[in-house]
C-alpha cells in the first residue's frame, strides 16, 4: 500500500499542559518526513475525529500516529477502516507517570518510535490457500457422535472415525444411565437410549462413519489436513479442515489393584464389569452365580493415590449411586459405598440425596485398606476411619471396584500427526495424559492449531458434561476451518490478518525456529530447510524472536521495526541518568503498566516501554543493537512460565529466557556486564508492583554505571 | 454458518465470564452478537475474583483477551446498566426490549479521574462488598471495561450543586440523562445471567451476617485482591487486625434443604485456593477447615493434594453446628468432628463461609425463560449457560459457554 502518513497530537488530559509540542510537530515533519502533523485539544472527541477523518478524505491519508492514549481505551473512537492505526500512549506512558520534568523527552522518544512503526508497518494481506472445511471426529462415543452431529446440522461435512465395530463407545457398554434431566426421583435408572443417536449420525448424509478404523496419520495443516484413515485391511486419505479429538477413555488396570482383592478372588469386580453382569440380568456374583445380597462398592480403588492414578474421576461416585440401584432391583439385597468423599458437585448432590433416602443402600465414609476372603466366596473389606469405627470388617459376597478413567491419549497419540514436533498433543505430561488445555478462561485452547480435544479425553467427566464439550469443540473447530480459509488467525489473535513471511533465500537452516515454534508450525524438507505451515501459525512471532539471521517478518511487525524503534530512542547525556528499555508482552505486561500508569502511579524515567505480541518474538539482535549504542541495561516483563504457565503462546517468555542465557557471549563480545539484562515474570495484577520492579532495577543498573558505548 | 449464510443475531443476557465466552466465540464464527449487562462494567464475578484455581493466575488476564476480542471484532455490540425488560416472538424472530440505566457519564469520558476529584460524596463500594468507599463519581475498579466513570445518583449530595460536571473539561458528565428503552429484534437468547453468593443473614446457624469477623467467601476475594479494600493485606474488618488463625466453614448455606439444597461445585476448591492466599502472605497464619466432603473432582485433586501437605492447614470433617462472636472480636466455631464423634469448639481471628452459589433466577427471572429452583431452563431459542442453569466453577462455564453459542447460532437458522 502506498503510505501517506498523519501524526495526531492530543493535547487533553493533560498532554498539552505537560509538554511542548512545537519542536516534537517541527521534528516529526522535518527529520521524521510525515506529511501531515496537526494537534487537537480532545483528539477522541467528534471534533478530532472529524479531523482525522476529513485528512482521510481530503489529503488521501491512510497511516495514522495517533500520539494521545493507550490502545486499551478509545478502541471505538480511534477505528479507521482500511487505514494503519498506530496509538502512542503518550498519556500513560509520558505523562500521568512521568513528572513534568521528564515528561517532554518521554513523549518525543515515544511519538518518534511510533512514527517509525507506521513507517516500516505494513496493511495485513491473508495467505489465503485452498481450503476444506471438513470436520474429522476420532472417536465414536457420545462425545464424539455428538461433536460429529453438532457440525453436521451446522452444514458441514464430518468424518467419524470409530476404531470398534460400533458406535457408542463406553456408553454402548452401560446397563442402565443417570436420569439426564431433573428432578433426580424414582426411578434413579434409565434406559441409555443411545440407539437414536448412533441411527441420526449413521443416517446423516453430512457424516461418513469409518468402523474398526484408526486415524493412521494427519499430515498438513489446518484446512489442508491429509488424513489416512485405515479400516478393515484398507486404507484412504481424506481432506479434512479440522479435527476433533474425542477418543475417550479407558478403565484403569484392574490387575494392578491386588491388594483390593482384583483378580485374586472372583467376587471382586470393577464397575465396568458390574455394567456387563447387570446387562445379562440379575446381579449374580461370578463364582458362583448366586444373587448377589451384600454388595460393596469400594470408590476411589487405584484413584486419589500416588501409586496409582493420582487424579479423581469425578463420574464414579455417581456411578456406584447408580449401580447400587442395580443391586436394590433385588429388594432383599443391600448396597454398601465405602468413600473417601462423597463428590456429587452441583445438581448431583439431588442424586445423592434421593440414594440416601433409601435404607437398602449404606453410605460410609471409609478408607479402605484392604479385601480380604471370608467364608462361602464371601469378601471381607478392612477400612479405617470410617463412621462405623476408626477400623472395621465389612463382609460383602460381591465387592465392586471404582476404577477410574484413563484418557486414550495416556499412551497413545491417536492423532498420529505428522508433525516434526510429535505425533502427538504436547504437555500430556502436566495433565496426567489428559488432552486438556492449560487454560481455565480458555478451553479450547490447543498446541495443535485445528485440533481440538473433548469429553473424557480431555478431563474426567460424565455423559452429560462430554455432550457440551462436544458442542463446543465443534465450535471451536468450525471457527478453526472458517478462519484459516480467509487467511485469519485463530485464538487468542483471532482478528489477525498477517502471517510470517520469511525471506527463504538468506536461511541457514539452523532449525531454531522450527524447535521453538510454541505450535509446530514450522516443519523441514528433506534437505533440513525450514518451511512455514501458516494454517498451524497462531501469529505469536516465537521464529522472529528464535531467527539469528532476522529473516522472518509480519508485515505489521518485524526485527527492523523493533529494532529501529529503539534506535531512534534518546540516550540521555549524563553519566548518571542512564536509558533502559522495558520490553513487555502486550496481554499481561503491558496492562499492568497502563494500569499503573492509569492511577498516576510514577515510573522510572529512564524506561522506555516497548510492547511486544509476546515475549518469545524477542530477537537477540536488538540487544546487541541497543547496546552498542549506549542503552545501559534491557528489562523483559513477561508471563510466567513453568508447569503452570501463563503465557498463551506457551512458551513466549520462557523462550526469551532461554535466549538470554545464551546473550552472554554477545555480551562478552561488548565487555558488558550480564546484569544489564533481566528478565522479570509479570502478571496483568501486578501494576502495584511493577514501578518498584522497574525501579529496582534501573537502581542495579545505576550501580554497574554507564555503558562504555554511551556517547560512542 | 457457513460464511454465505446470512449471520445470526444473538442476543446475550450477562456480561460476566459465561456470556462473554458465548459472545465472542459466536462473534468470531460470524453471527452478530448484542451483550446486555446489568452492572457498568463487563467480567462479572470473575472480575472481583483474585485468582483462578488451580494455576493462582489473576483472572483480569482472560478478561483482557476477551476485551480484546470484543475490541477487535466489529460484530458484537454492548450495552452496560441495561436490563431485559420485555421478550417476544420465538426462535428466528424474537423481540427484545432492554432498558438502559443511566450512566450519568456519556462515552467522551476518558478516564482523567477529575470528575471524582471533584466528588463531594461518597458510596459504599458494592464491588468490594460495602468493604470500603467510593466517590459517588467512580470508575468499578482500575481495570474495568469500558474505562468509564459512573455517577451513582442516590449517592450524590443534593447541595453540591454540579461539580463533578464542572470538573470534566471533556463535556462527558450528562445528569440530565434518563432511562432509554431500546428495542431489538434477534433470533435467539443466550442467558449468562450468573449467580449471586448466598445470602449469609439467612443462615440463623452461621451467626445471620451478624458476626463481623465471619466474611464470605467472596469478600475473601476481594479482601486479598490487589485492588480490593486493603490493597491485598488479609486483615479482618471488625478492627483491621492481620490474621493469624482462620476457620473456612463449607456448605455454608450449601447442601442444606432449609438453603441451597444442592451444592454449589466451587466452594471447595475456592476454599483450597484462599487457604493459599492466606498461607503465602503469612507462614505463620494457621487454617483450618470444616467440610462434609472435600469435592475436588478430576484433576483437582492435585490442588488439594498441595494444600493437604501444608501442615500449618488442618482439615475436619463436620458440619459448623455454630458460629459465634467473643467480646475480643474472635470467632468461636462449634461442630461435631464427624470421625471421632467428639464435639470440636475453637476460636479464630476471622472465620471465611463458604457460602454458596445461588442462581440470578432466584432473585430475579427474566421475561420468557422458563426456571427451576431459580435456575434458568432451555427453551426452543433459548440457552441458558454457566451458573444460571447449574453451578459450576470458570472452566466449565467456558466450556458451557462455547457450547452455547453454536446452538444460539443454529437456533437463527430456521428463518
Amino acid at each position: 500500500m502506498d503510505k501517506k502518513l498523519a501524526l495526531y497530537i492530543c493535547k487533553g488530559c493533560s498532554i498539552g499542559e505537560s509538554i511542548k509540542l512545537e519542536k516534537i510537530e517541527t521534528v516529526s515533519k522535518n527529520k521524521m518526513k510525515v506529511p501531515v502533523v496537526r494537534n487537537h485539544e480532545t483528539l477522541c472527541g467528534t471534533e478530532g475525529i472529524a479531523m482525522i477523518k476529513a485528512d482521510i478524505a481530503a489529503e488521501g491519508v491512510n497511516t495514522l500516529v495517533l500520539a494521545a492514549c493507550s490502545g486499551r481505551v478509545k478502541y471505538e473512537e480511534f477505528d479507521f477502516p482500511g487505514c494503519i492505526v498506530e496509538r502512542v500512549p503518550v498519556r500513560e506512558l509520558a505523562v500521568w507517570s512521568q513528572e513534568k520534568t521528564d515528561a517532554q523527552q518521554a513523549a518525543e522518544d515515544y511519538i518518534q518510535m511510533g512514527i517509525i512503526k507506521a513507517q516500516k508497518g505494513d496493511m495485513p494481506e491473508p495467505y489465503l490457500m485452498e481450503t476444506v472445511k471438513d470436520i474429522l471426529v476420532i472417536g465414536g462415543g457420545v462425545a464424539g457422535m455428538n461433536a460429529a452431529l453438532q457440525s453436521a446440522n451446522s452444514g458441514y461435512k464430518v468424518v467419524l472415525v470409530e476404531k470398534e465395530a460400533s458406535l457408542g463407545g463406553f456408553s454402548a457398554k452401560l446397563y442402565k444411565k443417570i436420569p439426564t434431566t431433573l428432578p433426580f426421583k424414582e426411578p434413579l435408572i434409565v434406559d441409555v437410549d443411545l440407539e437414536p443417536t448412533i441411527k441420526s449420525v449413521e443416517s446423516n448424509e453430512n457424516i461418513k462413519v469409518f468402523k474398526s478404523a484408526k486415524v493412521e496419520k494427519i499430515e498438513g495443516q489446518p484446512g489442508q489436513f491429509d488424513v489416512t484413515i485405515s479400516s478393515n485391511g484398507s486404507s484412504e486419505v481424506v481432506k479434512i479442515g479440522a479435527v476433533i479429538l474425542a477418543a475417550g477413555w479407558k478403565p484403569y488396570d484392574a490387575t494392578r489393584l491386588g491388594h483390593l482383592g482384583y483378580g485374586r478372588f472372583k467376587n471382586v469386580v470393577t464397575q465396568v464389569e458390574l455394567e456387563e453382569i447387570a446387562k445379562k440380568g440379575a446381579i449374580a456374583r461370578p463364582s458362583d452365580g448366586k444373587p448377589a445380597k451384600k454388595v460393596a462398592f469400594v470408590q476411589c480403588a487405584g484413584q486419589r493415590d500416588a501409586n496409582h492414578l493420582p487424579y479423581c474421576s469425578a463420574m464414579c461416585c455417581a456411578a456406584s449411586l447408580k449401580q447400587a440401584k442395580y443391586v436394590r432391583q433385588d429388594p432383599d439385597a443391600i448396597a454398601m459405598i465405602l468413600y473417601k468423599d462423597m463428590r456429587t458437585p452441583g445438581r448431583t448432590e439431588y442424586y445423592y440425596k434421593e440414594a440416601q433416602n433409601d435404607p437398602g443402600v449404606m453410605l460410609t465414609k471409609a478408607d479402605v485398606s484392604g479385601v480380604s476372603e471370608a467364608p462361602d466366596g464371601n469378601l471381607y473389606v478392612e477400612m479405617k476411619d470410617s463412621l462405623l469405627g476408626s477400623s472395621v470388617k465389612l463382609e460383602a459376597d460381591l465387592v465392586v471396584l471404582a476404577t477410574g478413567m484413563v484418557p486414550a491419549t495416556a499412551d497413545d497419540p491417536v492423532l498420529n500427526l505428522q508433525y516434526r514436533q510429535g505425533p502427538g498433543l504436547p504437555d500430556l505430561e502436566l495433565f496426567n495424559g489428559f488432552a486438556d488445555s492449560n487454560f481455565i478462561c480458555f478451553q479450547y485452547e490447543t498446541r495443535r492449531t485445528g485440533v481440538f480435544a473433548a469429553g473424557a479425553v480431555r478431563q474426567p467427566m460424565n455423559m452429560t458434561e462430554a455432550q457440551e464439550d462436544a458442542t463446543g469443540a465443534a465450535l471451536k473447530a468450525i471457527q478453526s476451518a472458517e478462519h484459516v480459509a480467509v487467511g485469519m488467525s485463530v485464538h487468542p489473535r483471532a482478528w489477525d490478518l498477517t502471517f510470517p513471511d520469511p525471506m527463504m533465500t538468506r536461511c541457514t537452516s539452523c532449525k531454531r525456529c522450527t524447535e521453538e515454534c510454541p505450535f509446530g508450525a514450522i516443519d523441514e524438507d528433506e534437505k533440513g530447510t525450514p518451511f512455514f505451515k501458516p494454517g498451524r501459525c497462531r501469529r505469536c512471532a516465537t521464529c522472529m524472536g528464535a531467527c539469528p539471521e532476522r529473516i522472518v517478518s509480519f508485515k505489521d511487525y518485524h526485527v527492523d521495526m523493533i529494532g529501529s524503534m529503539m534506535k531512534s530512542t534518546s540516550i540521555p547525556d549524563d553519566e548518571d541518568e542512564p536509558r533502559v528499555f522495558v520490553i513487555c508482552c502486550e496481554n499481561d505486561a503491558y496492562p499492568a503498566i497502563d494500569t499503573a500508569a492509569l492511577q498516576k502511579m510514577k515510573l522510572d524515567p529512564a524506561a522506555r516501554f516497548i510492547t511486544l505480541r509476546c515475549l518469545g518474538s524477542m530477537n537477540l539482535v536488538w540487544l546487541a543493537d541497543a547496546f552498542s549504542r549506549g542503552v545501559d541495561g534491557m528489562l523483559l516483563m513477561g508471563c510466567k512460565f513453568g508447569d503452570n504457565y501463563q503465557c498463551h503462546f506457551a512458551k513466549g517468555s520462557e523462550l526469551a529466557n532461554y535466549r538470554l542465557g545464551k546473550v552472554q557471549e554477545t555480551l562478552d563480545r561488548l565487555q558488558l556486564e550480564a546484569d544489564r539484562v533481566k528478565l522479570v515474570e509479570v502478571a496483568i495484577d501486578e501494576y502495584g508492583k511493577v514501578p518498584q520492579m522497574i525501579t529496582d532495577f534501573v537502581d542495579k543498573i545505576k550501580e554497574i554505571g554507564p555503558n562504555p558505548f554511551k556517547g560512542m | 454458518m457457513q460464511s454465505s449464510d446470512k449471520p445470526s443475531r444473538i442476543l446475550v443476557i450477562g456480561g460476566g465470564f459465561s456470556g462473554l465466552t458465548t459472545a465472542v466465540d459466536a462473534a468470531e464464527s460470524g453471527a452478530e452478537v448484542i451483550i446486555v449487562e446489568k452492572n457498568s462494567y463487563l467480567g462479572g464475578r470473575v472480575a472481583q475474583l483474585n485468582k483462578y484455581f488451580p494455576k493462582m493466575c489473576p483472572p483480569v488476564c482472560g478478561l483482557e483477551i476477551n476485551f480484546r476480542r470484543i475490541k477487535t471484532n466489529p460484530g458484537i455490540q454492548c450495552y452496560t446498566m441495561s436490563e431485559v425488560t420485555s421478550v417476544s416472538g420465538g426462535p428466528g424472530n424474537y423481540d427484545v426490549t432492554i432498558q438502559r440505566h443511566p450512566r450519568y457519564v456519556n462515552d467522551k469520558c476518558t478516564a482523567c479521574n477529575a470528575c471524582a476529584e471533584a466528588c463531594p460524596a461518597m458510596r459504599a463500594n458494592d464491588f468490594n462488598f460495602g468493604m470500603d468507599k467510593t466517590k459517588a463519581a467512580y470508575l468499578p475498579f482500575n481495570q474495568a471495561f469500558p474505562q468509564q466513570y459512573v455517577i451513582d445518583a442516590k449517592a450524590c449530595k443534593k447541595d453540591c450543586g454540579t461539580s463533578c460536571k464542572e470538573a470534566c473539561v471533556y463535556g462527558a458528565i450528562d445528569l440530565d440523562m434518563k432511562v432509554e428503552t431500546v428495542s431489538l429484534k434477534v433470533d435467539s437468547i443466550v442467558v449468562a445471567t450468573g449467580w449471586n453468593p448466598y445470602d449469609a443473614a439467612k443462615i440463623e446457624t452461621l451467626g445471620s451476617g451478624k458476626v463481623p469477623n465471619a466474611i464470605s467467601n467472596m469478600q475473601m476475594e476481594r479482601l486479598a485482591a490487589p485492588n480490593g479494600p486493603t490493597g491485598g493485606a488479609i486483615n479482618r474488618p471488625s478492627d483491621g487486625k492481620p490474621v493469624q488463625k482462620i476457620a473456612f466453614v463449607q456448605c455454608a448455606g450449601s447442601r442444606d434443604e432449609n438453603h441451597l439444597a444442592f451444592c454449589s461445585y466451587i466452594c471447595c476448591m475456592a476454599s483450597l485456593k484462599q487457604t493459599l492466599y492466606i498461607r503465602e502472605k503469612n507462614p505463620d497464619a494457621e487454617v483450618s477447615i470444616f467440610y462434609i466432603d472435600m469435592r475436588t473432582p478430576g484433576r483437582y485433586e492435585k490442588f488439594l493434594n498441595q494444600v493437604q501437605a501444608d501442615e500449618k492447614v488442618s482439615f475436619i470433617k463436620g458440619k459448623v453446628a455454630k458460629i459465634k462472636k467473643t467480646k475480643s472480636g474472635d470467632v468461636t466455631v462449634t461442630a461435631e468432628d464427624m470421625l471421632s464423634g467428639d464435639k470440636v469448639e475453637k476460636t479464630f481471628d476471622m472465620v471465611v463461609l463458604a457460602t454458596g452459589m445461588e442462581p440470578a433466577g432466584a432473585a430475579q427471572q427474566l421475561p420468557g425463560v422458563n426456571y427451576i429452583e431459580g435456575f434458568a431452563a432451555p427453551g426452543a431459542g433459548i440457552f441458558p449457560t454457566g451458573c444460571s442453569r447449574n453451578p459450576m466453577d470458570v472452566s466449565k462455564s467456558a466450556q458451557d459457554a462455547t457450547s452455547a453459542a453454536l446452538k444460539a447460532i443454529h437456533a437463527g437458522k430456521g428463518r
